[in-house]
């Protein structure tokens, strides 16, 4: 299968200092991928790189005949103005951004994807209420609806059941199962390990260097995550430039 | 006798006419940027902006007088050089925007006030400060008209990754929107509507019809769309009430106006529909599901 993704020996980071250290390996098309690691691994780091967000300090990252419109990202959620005077259905409709852009007009089948978007993600009456009055549950199923209407064949995930109650995660974990059934490649950055387990096939195990890339169960063992709680703790504020010789060496 | 006191003064006096007929455009153009303003938590950058164009205007005075097109070239010049002056601060160094903008506007506002003062009487400064909207000439109405029109095409052009820019801008740049030149763009619009509205209220009062009727418009719709049209109304209604006031019982229009917009503004806080105080005290009642 074609690689959606490469990542050719990538170095993210912020201030010289790594956050996803030299990364190397593809994402094939149709992939369902959990991306897991202690905070501060570089996970949500490593989404930016892949939208562009971030430029890698080296290497590169490489989306073979991507457009941006191929694309749909979903941030953590904590960075929108709660207090921002919009409708659930003006916050879902801004998916159709690839397709109608600035000047084009919603139409008909515009606003039927959006309704159908806000059905399927239990939200159905809800299209005149303000986002901000939505508890961070709904919210989250607005975000989904949004991702839906994008209608992408790439979707990256930032942490998207955080704070969920069960039912909740259970629902937009079935619109994830959907999109994989689809043959749409999905990356998300996850923090409850048995979900890990029981619904992604593919793990990348990061703390800030790869620690392991593959099935899931030989990705998840006992060991792996022990390293990679070692190697995330370590931090130094002067440590030498990377491609220093003896460092290289 | 309600027509002498509303209406025969802009008949009977070209000078309200005018006065008129540049206020509105004003309200047209600034009240809907000051929709944006409020809503992109940047009410302070108008107000510092507002202050950074002064200088600008004292060099144009300076060497050509009060001379209407002079003083908007170096009005829109020294407001597009601060807002990109901090932008670049902001984006180069640690210092924030707001920040880098308040250090930027105080250092100018200073440097214009001085300016003026040197070179010109009492009387300039004060124009220069507060403007003089009945003494507007054929020219700068027809300024002002032109800016509130460009104002509102532009508005109309990126009204839709405006609204996404402030809301969401990691999903506007995810997708490709070109936030960044949106954001530029909107600055821009600031700074040509604080410039004309500089001709009719003065650099330290224009501001004042960007906030105040936004503010005001906070109270009376729930929409983005619904509190432009209430912030234009309020703009509008300021600047009739404020012109005949200041007619009828003599004192500074200019000031007038912002006085009324301002007692708009406190009468939708304390009335208005929407989160203000008395929605805060009606009885809670609530609806089965």
């Amino acid at each position: 299968m074609s690689a959606v993704i490469a990542f050719d020996d990538v170095t993210l980071g912020y201030d010289h200092h790594p956050a996803v250290h030299h990364l190397s390996g593809e994402v094939p098309a149709g992939a369902l991928l959990a991306i897991v690691g202690p905070n501060g691994a570089g996970k949500s780091t490593l989404l930016k790189g892949i939208v562009g967000e971030l430029k890698p300090l080296s290497g590169r990252i490489r989306r073979p005949d991507a457009r941006r419109r191929d694309t749909a990202y979903l941030p953590q959620q904590s960075e929108l103005d709660r207090s921002f005077p919009i409708s659930v259905f003006d916050l879902v409709a801004m998916g159709n951004w690839g397709a109608i852009g600035s000047l084009g007009t919603l139409g008909a089948a515009g606003r039927k994807r959006v309704a159908s978007a806000l059905a399927e993600v239990g939200l159905e009456s809800f299209d005149r209420r303000q986002a901000g009055t939505l508890s961070r549950g709904q919210l989250q199923r607005a975000l989904f609806a949004r991702l839906l209407v994008q209608d992408a064949p790439l979707i990256l995930l930032d942490e998207p059941f955080t704070a969920l109650d069960q039912r909740t995660e259970h629902d937009l974990l079935a619109l994830v199962a959907r999109w994989h059934g689809e043959g749409r490649t999905v990356l998300a950055v996850m923090h409850d390990l048995d979900t890990v387990r029981a619904r992604f096939p593919r793990t990348l195990l990061l703390a800030r260097d790869p620690v392991a890339w593959g099935e899931t169960g030989e990705v998840m063992t006992s060991a792996n995550l022990l390293r990679a709680r070692s190697i995330s703790e370590a931090w130094d504020e002067a440590a030498p430039r990377c491609d220093a010789p003896e460092i290289a060496a | 006798m309600i027509f002498d006191w509303l209406i025969a003064p802009f008949l009977d006096y070209a000078f309200m006419a005018r006065a008129l007929a540049g206020a509105l455009a004003v309200s047209l153009g600034a009240a809907p940027v000051g929709v944006f303003l409020m809503l992109r938590r940047m009410s302070l950058t108008g107000e510092a902006i507002a202050h950074g164009v002064l200088p600008g205007i004292a060099v144009a005075y300076l060497l050509a007088g009060l001379s209407l097109f002079a003083m908007t070239i170096g009005g829109l010049v020294a407001g597009l050089v601060i807002a990109t002056l901090s932008a670049l601060v902001s984006r180069l160094t640690v210092l924030r925007e707001d920040a880098s903008l308040a250090s930027f506007h105080l250092v100018a506002l200073a440097m214009g006030v001085l300016l003026v003062s040197v070179a010109g009487s009492k009387i300039d400064l004060i124009h220069v400060l507060f403007g003089s909207v009945l003494a507007l000439g054929n020219g700068a109405v027809l300024l002002l008209a032109g800016s509130a029109t460009l104002t509102v095409v532009v508005l109309a052009l990126i009204y839709r990754p405006l609204v996404m820019e402030s809301y969401d801008p990691a999903f506007l740049r995810a997708v490709g929107g070109r936030g960044a030149l949106v954001h530029h763009l909107f600055l821009a619009l600031v700074v040509l509507n604080l410039v004309a509205g500089f001709h009719a209220l003065g650099t330290l009062m224009s501001v004042g019809m960007m906030i105040l009727p936004a503010t005001a418009a906070r109270f009376w719709a729930r929409g983005i769309g619904g509190m432009i049209v209430a912030a234009v109304a309020t703009a509008v209604l300021a600047s009739v009430v404020g012109l005949l006031i200041s007619f009828h019982i003599d004192v500074p229009s200019g000031p007038a106006i912002i006085l009324v917009a301002g007692a708009a503004s406190m009468f939708s806080m304390l009335l208005g529909p929407h989160g203000s105080l008395r929605a805060l005290r009606t009885p809670a009642w609530h609806r089965s599901n």
